[in-house]
């Protein structure tokens, strides 16, 4: 073999070992996961942990049920939230706003995107607790406060995505539209939000996955009590926050059930992940 | 119900636009009068709890996570790109896993880091723990970026490569990726931007230790110290509650940080569009 086809070989391989480590990494991530999860759920009895709703790691007791519960409640709250805000940003880039103000809110609102959740969480603790704590009820620090917090977080992601979801609508749906007699308003409405509603969807779910994956925003407002939240101005405890609060100090079984608890919120989010595939397959084949 | 509906747009778009212009403006004007030269000393202090080692942290574990991402990233990107044939099984396990790696919640990722580097491999709570899981964790930002940008490269470069007679290897290191530089590096410093404003991923891997790791004195075993990083700095005052203003002046060095990385990466980004 000569010189440059030894070369040649060589960076095929370097490449091909490049682009197999992506394929590592979530092989190593799985096992690492599971091997040291799911033996701690089988010690704990797989619907004591999914169902029960004790976490009281001092007495040995590991139901994860409320955790579960708050992060799909916290959730749930931010899309209430964010959702009709974030799309309505979206359809006012995309279809009424003039070139000045989107020249300088689309480039605002991609750098936002990037404000990490510590600086939220921040804020959060600065100014949406107290604002509840004073002008509402209870301590502040509330399944209300993480879900306002987490519904502003996701703005960015849904009005970036939903609004690349409207500006790839053809143009000739609206001009139809309009050509039919319908208002500006109706024709975005009736015609170009329907066209790109797998695209909405996307950018929702997307945020879903956010959401739920968010940690430390969480943590600073939720107050983190393992209970299923009365009200919405109860504490609550995401499963990403009690993994957060807990991994420091927890041992044996205690930190087993942390790392489960890590591998149903991983099962969650590979369930998303999906649904966001398929409704991506979905918006293609239209 | 046209009036209704415009109506109800403007008010979604004002509000989206006011709150999120409002938490910068509140952090900016409670943080800004607070930046004082004694945040900014070299040593750490409960008394002036200075920033700058958490600064200088932030950079070497982000420069550090960026060299160990950067060259799979482009491999990865060259190999997608340039040889594989889409319809492969492992061009689709390859494309499968990283849409995974990027759905992945940083918290997953930190306790990854802390089972994998910090316990199995001994790593302990360490620069190169967090650096190595911040690695994985921005991985697929960089695979996509530098993908997109090898894609916008004209065939032309190629062919003219091929027509001079040089092999693959040398077309791409020559003709194609030097084209497809700038997005790339919009890549990185996208990749940069989520290391520098990470704290799940750190908390358990890096540590908490206000120090900067001592290089001069011990050489590279300094890459196994515990360090915080500017966001896991800011966490940990805030967490403590007993320097509010301080913690509001940190957050605007975060904030500036990680906008202007943001910035130069769409920068980087228009340019490549652009096709210099």
């Amino acid at each position: 073999m000569s010189g440059s086809a030894i070369k040649e070989n060589v960076a095929r391989v370097l490449f091909i070992i490049a682009a197999a480590i992506s394929i590592l990494a979530v092989a190593l991530i799985c096992v690492f996961l599971f091997v040291n999860g799911i033996p701690a759920m089988a010690t704990i009895g797989v619907p004591e942990f999914l169902f029960g709703t004790t976490w009281k790691p001092t007495s040995g007791i590991y139901g994860i049920f409320p955790m579960i519960v708050g992060s799909i409640y916290v959730t749930a709250g931010a899309i209430l939230v964010g959702v009709p805000a974030g799309v309505l940003t979206a359809i006012f880039l995309s279809r009424f706003a003039n070139e000045r103000i989107s020249a300088i809110l689309r480039p605002g609102v991609e750098l936002l995107a990037g404000i990490p959740s510590v600086v939220y969480g921040f804020f959060g603790i600065m100014v949406i607790v107290p604002f509840i704590r004073i002008n509402m009820t209870g301590r502040g620090f509330s399944l209300l406060a993480a879900a306002v917090l987490l519904g502003i977080m996701i703005l960015p992601t849904i009005i970036t995505v939903a609004k690349n979801a409207l500006d790839a609508v053809p143009k000739s749906y609206y001009e139809g539209a309009v050509a039919l007699g319908a208002t500006h308003e109706r024709a975005v409405f009736n015609v170009l939000v329907p066209a790109a509603f797998s695209g909405i969807m996307a950018a929702i779910v997307l945020g879903v996955g956010r959401a739920i994956g968010e940690t430390m925003a969480v943590v600073m407002v939720a107050g983190n009590q393992p209970v299923i939240p009365g009200s919405v101005f109860d504490g609550v405890r995401t499963m990403t926050a009690n993994i957060v609060m807990e991994m420091g100090y927890a041992a044996d079984l205690h930190r087993g059930a942390l790392i489960a608890t890590g591998v149903v919120l991983f099962v969650f989010v590979m369930l998303i992940s999906l649904l966001f595939s398929a409704i991506k397959k979905r918006g293609e084949v239209r | 119900m046209a009036k209704v509906l415009r109506t109800l747009v403007y008010i979604g778009a004002i509000v989206s636009t006011a709150v999120l212009a409002g938490i910068v403006g509140y952090i900016l004007i409670n943080g800004v009068p607070y930046l004082t030269p004694q945040l900014f000393e070299w040593t750490y202090t409960s008394e002036n709890v200075s920033l700058m080692p958490a600064l200088i942290n932030t950079l070497l574990m982000a420069v550090f996570a960026l060299v160990l991402a950067l060259p799979v990233g482009i491999g990865a990107a060259i190999y997608l790109v340039e040889y594989a044939r889409s319809s492969s099984r492992f061009v689709r396990a390859v494309r499968m896993t990283t849409e995974t790696l990027q759905g992945i919640p940083s918290i997953i990722y930190g306790l990854f880091g802390l089972l994998f580097f910090t316990t199995m491999l001994g790593w302990g709570l360490s620069l190169i723990s967090g650096a190595c899981t911040l690695a994985i964790m921005v991985l697929p930002v960089i695979m996509r970026t530098a993908e997109e940008a090898l894609l916008a490269v004209p065939e032309s470069y190629k062919q003219g490569g091929f027509a001079l007679g040089a092999g693959p290897v040398r077309t791409i290191f020559r003709c194609v990726l030097p084209s497809a530089l700038p997005g790339i590096l919009g890549g990185g410093l996208l990749a940069l931007g989520r290391c520098v404003g990470e704290v799940a991923a750190l908390l358990f891997t890096a540590g908490t230790v206000a120090q900067i790791p001592d290089f001069a004195g011990q050489g590279f075993l300094a890459l196994f110290d515990s360090c915080r990083t500017l966001a896991v700095h800011m966490y940990v005052l805030s967490n403590e509650g007993l320097h509010m203003n301080e913690t509001y002046a940190t957050a605007v060095v975060l904030l500036a940080l990680v906008v202007i990385l943001n910035a130069a990466a769409n920068f980087a980004a228009k340019k490549l569009k652009r096709g210099i």
